[in-house]
């Protein structure tokens, strides 16, 4: 295998595990305040079909993944509200969100179906992209590339060396003590759930506007339930988040190179386009076969509603 | 926050009635939302409504395909059901609806030109049981391995879709099909005999009925069906009671299975006849929120489904009539299920006016 080939796999990795990075910290974030929310494939699609419309209209992708980040946050709280206002249960709001969101977006895009965008150029980083073989596929690439490791030092920071994410996180733990203690347990999971529908959101619109540029009926393609399963294997850490993206990354792109390989290998592309499928799988029996690992990680109110007052 | 002059008040005892007037009152909201929806998009209410909840059904081929609509809806929400009682998430009744038309596209094509009676009731077994043994695999992971099945099973979906494809591009593609992705006509043999005369309404209602009715039977009338239900309303005294939860796991993932297989080969041994790629217009997702809305319970489901099945209609008929897209379906089914479990708080909690204290 040459270097080139390698720049350029591990280039396309990057791209392919950005949307699920993005999208997954958001999902620890919402998940560590103890809310789980199955929606976040409705909210990447809603984010993904606006990030695509503004950007159409406007021109200017940055605007059209504000919007994005605005349309998952805007479905996200529908979440909200009927999980933490009116005590919903959280399984069957989440899937309501996740039907609802892949619906309305399929609704909203159909005009936009058969357009293409213009294809956002990277950002060259000077010096360090000149290194060999990996200076070309980690910095020469889209801006939001750059954003997505921002932002994962930013949840990194905000959970474990903020007082802020210290109160989060003891929501997500107990939100009884919580409560007792003088925190507004609703109120800080409201802004889990928006800040985890924004990422999902700019996860869509990445999708959309930055990697394909295009849209589609279905474009997300699974990939906010993947970025569910992503945070389940990372056991809600997120420097695995970032390291389990980039492996689904690799599995995801795996069928373009063999297909582009010229290697005389007789698999169905649709055989290989499985593969991240079945890769999420495989990762969740390998993670969920350790019980004591999962409890012992997991927040202990994860699911489960509360409500001060009752 | 400021507080409102509304509030939540928990109610002492679970309301008897609000768990049968909720679905009532979301498809009330449904259809005000729907009205809005059409204003907003700038189309008359008045005709959206029309065409959307009402034209479908006004007259009798319209009721034969609503009732066409609703049968797979029937059959998946109420395999679905049984697990849901239990607590088993299975998500992906889409995908072994796919596996079912799989199925029983494999037994109709190995016994191609057979013209045995036999043939249907054997595309009726292969499709119930390559339903049930797409829901055997989340089935095993999460008994074996405490895989999350609604991950597992939803991931299948993709599977199944991609499994399609390959099958009608491929080996099973119509060899005078002008390479169109879809599997060549079915023998009539093959095909389920059509009810009434001059509509495309088959015998797979029948099965459906049937299976509602078991569906009743097993969850009201049987031993495990009641040790189902005390696992769904109460799990720690399912525990102390000794009832098995890994079998619990697998009787509610293989009764999905198999009868979202039965509503696939239901569709291409019906009004398709033959199968495509297309072979499911979400029927699967679209029986979560059916039996939800039916209230986990046959007749509700009956109900549910016919309901579930005018929005489909609907979608297609302000697609045809008000260049609307007809995933606007979709929209309202989802606005369906949160209204649903919005109304639901009220089972629980009563609205009062006035502040508290007051």
């Amino acid at each position: 295998m040459d270097g080139n080939l390698i720049t350029a796999m591990l280039f396309a990795t990057v791209v392919a595990g950005t949307p699920l990075i993005i999208t997954a910290l958001g999902l620890l974030v919402n998940e560590k305040a103890g809310v789980l929310n199955l929606g976040s494939e409705g909210m990447m699609a809603m984010g993904a079909v606006v990030a695509f419309a503004v950007t159409h209209h406007s021109g200017n992708p940055w605007l059209g993944a504000g919007a994005g980040m605005l349309a998952g946050a805007a479905v996200s709280l529908l979440f909200g509200f009927l999980t933490l206002t009116l005590q919903a249960n959280q399984v069957a709001s989440g899937l309501a969100l996740a039907i609802f969101g892949v619906g309305l977006s399929a609704f909203i895009g159909k005009p936009y179906e058969s357009i293409a965008l213009k294809a956002v150029p990277p950002v060259r980083i000077p010096f360090i992209s000149d290194i060999p073989v990996i200076g070309e596929a980690f910095y020469n690439q889209q801006a939001m590339v750059y954003l997505s490791w921002v932002l994962f030092w930013g949840v990194l920071w905000f959970l474990y060396r903020s007082r802020a994410g210290l109160v989060l996180r003891s929501i997500g733990e107990s939100p009884a003590s919580a409560h007792s203690i003088g925190f507004p347990v609703i109120a800080i999971r409201y802004l889990a759930v928006l800040f985890g529908g924004a990422m999902a959101g700019l996860g869509g619109a990445f999708v959309s506007v930055f990697y394909t540029p295009m849209w589609v009926e279905g474009l997300v393609a699974g990939r906010g339930w993947i970025a569910l399963a992503l945070v389940v294997f990372a056991t809600w850490r997120p420097l695995r988040v970032m390291v389990g993206a980039y492996l689904f990354g690799g599995v995801m792109i795996l069928q373009l190179f063999v297909q582009g390989s010229g290697l005389q290998i007789d698999f169905p592309a649709q055989f290989l386009s499985s593969l991240p499928y079945w890769a999420t799988i495989i990762v969740l029996v390998v993670i969920s076969r350790n019980l004591s690992s999962i409890r012992l990680n997991s927040p202990a109110s994860l699911g489960k509603p509360y409500r001060p007052d009752a | 926050m400021p507080e409102l002059p509304l509030r939540l008040e928990a109610r002492a005892e679970p309301s008897r009635w609000m768990p049968y007037l909720s679905p009532l009152l979301a498809v009330m909201l449904m259809l005000l939302a729907g009205v809005l929806v059409f204003w907003a998009l700038g189309k008359d209410p008045a005709e959206g409504f029309r065409l959307f909840f009402l034209n479908p059904v006004k007259d009798a081929y319209g009721v034969s395909e609503l009732l066409l609509k609703a049968t797979p809806l029937m059959l998946c929400a109420t395999g679905l059901a049984i697990g849901f009682r239990a607590n088993v998430w299975n998500i992906g009744a889409e995908g072994q609806f796919i596996l079912g038309a799989v199925g029983a596209t494999g037994v109709a094509l190995y016994f191609q030109g057979s013209e045995s009676r036999l043939l249907l009731p054997a595309m009726v077994v292969g499709g119930a049981l390559a339903g049930a043994a797409w829901a055997s695999i989340p089935a095993f992971l999460k008994t074996r391995f405490n895989a999350n099945e609604i991950l597992v099973s939803l991931m299948l979906v993709y599977v199944a879709q991609l499994l399609v494809s390959w099958l009608v591009f491929g080996p099973w593609k119509d060899p005078d099909g002008f390479n169109f992705p879809q599997t060549r006509m079915f023998d009539d043999a093959a095909l389920l005999p059509i009810l009434v005369d001059g509509t495309r309404l088959n015998q797979s209602l029948l099965i459906a009925l049937a299976v509602l009715i078991a569906g009743y039977v097993f969850m009201y009338r049987s031993y495990t069906g009641f040790k189902m239900r005390v696992a769904g309303e109460a799990a720690d005294a399912a525990r102390y009671a000794g009832f098995s939860a890994n079998r619990m796991v697998w009787i509610g993932l293989l009764c999905g299975g198999g009868a979202a297989g039965l509503a696939g080969m239901a569709e291409v041994a019906g009004p398709m006849g033959q199968l495509t790629d297309k072979v499911s217009l979400g029927y699967g997702f679209a029986a979560i929120i059916v039996a939800f809305v039916g209230r986990l319970n046959p007749l509700g489901i009956l109900f549910a489904s016919l309901l579930m099945a005018l929005l489909f209609l609907g979608g297609e008929q302000v697609q045809q009539y008000m260049n609307l897209p007809s995933s606007i379906s979709m929209v309202f089914q989802g606005m369906l299920l949160f209204f649903l479990l919005g109304a639901d708080v009220f089972i629980n909690y009563r609205l009062v006016i006035g502040r508290r204290g007051a």
